[in-house]
């Protein structure tokens, strides 16, 4: 790679997943079996929904590989995936129904 | 039989996991195919792929890389993509902190955004697993999920890119988070810790080194706390 040595290129990679792996063994190692406080847990409760659209949202609205600008496709595509997740509670529905708008839009427009 | 239902679970994690071959697939393709044309040769690729195992983390260094940004800042922002997977570590705790040893280093390895969400959604559909179960069925959802994920970015790096990007690939992993997300929209809670989210990340997409994204998770997540606590009250 242009500008990087294999060393550098290897001391990233080495770094990147130890680290990683520290983050993600974290308070699964520090907490081990321990009762958390009521608090705590009541925050807890809330990780998958809060931190995943904060993923997604930048994702949806960022500019596709195809075009370098925002699609309306993809917005439209989400917001179908969402409705269908919400009201069915199926995860692989979700996933049909966005791809198949996605698909669908991107066809006709 | 505690041995039977003990399998069971890893193979239901295994079964879980299936059908999310059709995303985790592309993407690590992408990832093999862009990280060989930035000039990494396959032993680094796979490098990334196998010991950091974090698409987008792994992504956020390639880019940084290309532009040829200082070491500590590829490392930090790297890094700070990954902080989630603290929260992630904690969310797991109360479930699974109590099996052994060798579960949770293992877990802990494959703990990624698809195996954390389909895992909790199996916990709070079944929250009366023992702590080994809940840890293997994570276990299966990861040994299904991390081969698939290393064979399609080696299959990616020695192809390059054979799926054009015209297809909209790219777009199968917010579809992917939508899917776990609105199903476990359960509550008025769930819905305000998500909408509080979304606002945060567009207020504070400015903060640097990709630390918005822990500056609106864990605000969503006092958000979806508060509501619950203050709905609660009598």
């Amino acid at each position: 790679m242009i500008g990087w040595s294999d060393a550098s290129i290897w001391t990233i990679i080495i770094v990147l997943g130890i680290g990683t792996f520290l983050i993600r063994y974290s308070f699964l190692g520090l907490l081990g079996g321990r009762d958390l406080p009521e608090w705590v847990l009541r925050h807890l409760r809330y990780t998958v929904v809060a931190i995943l659209p904060a993923l997604v949202l930048p994702m949806i609205l960022a500019p596709s590989a195809a075009t370098g600008s925002p699609e309306p496709a993809r917005i439209a595509a989400a917001a179908v995936a969402l409705v269908v997740g919400y009201l069915t509670r199926h995860g692989i529905a979700t996933v049909l129904a966005g791809v198949a708008t996605f698909g669908a839009l991107q066809w006709l427009l | 039989m505690p041995s039977t239902t003990t399998k069971n679970t890893f193979v239901a994690g295994i079964r879980t996991a299936l059908p999310f071959a059709i995303v985790v697939t592309p993407f690590a393709m992408a990832f093999g195919a862009v990280a060989a044309e930035a000039g990494l040769n396959i032993a680094q690729v796979m490098g990334f792929t196998v010991l950091v195992i974090a698409g987008a983390a792994q992504f956020t260094a390639l880019h940084l890389m290309l532009d040829q940004a200082p070491t500590i800042i590829v490392l930090l922002s790297a890094l700070a993509v990954n902080l989630r997977m603290a929260m992630y570590a904690a969310t797991l705790a109360p479930h699974i902190g109590a099996a052994p040893l060798w579960q949770r280093l293992m877990v802990a390895y494959g703990n990624f955004d698809a195996t954390f969400a389909m895992s909790m959604a199996n916990y709070e559909a079944e929250p009366d697993q023992s702590p080994p179960e809940k840890a293997l069925f994570f276990l299966g959802t990861c040994a299904f999920l991390c081969p698939i994920w290393f064979v399609a970015s080696y299959l990616g790096a020695i192809l390059g890119a054979v799926i054009p990007a015209e297809i909209g690939l790219d777009f199968a992993v917010p579809i992917l988070f939508i899917s776990f997300v609105a199903p476990a929209l359960r509550t008025f809670a769930h819905v305000a810790a998500a909408a509080a989210s979304i606002i945060l990340s567009l207020s504070f997409a400015w903060v640097p080194y990709n630390l918005w994204i822990l500056v609106a998770g864990i605000g969503g997540m006092m958000v979806g706390a508060e509501v619950e606590r203050r709905r609660a009250k009598p």
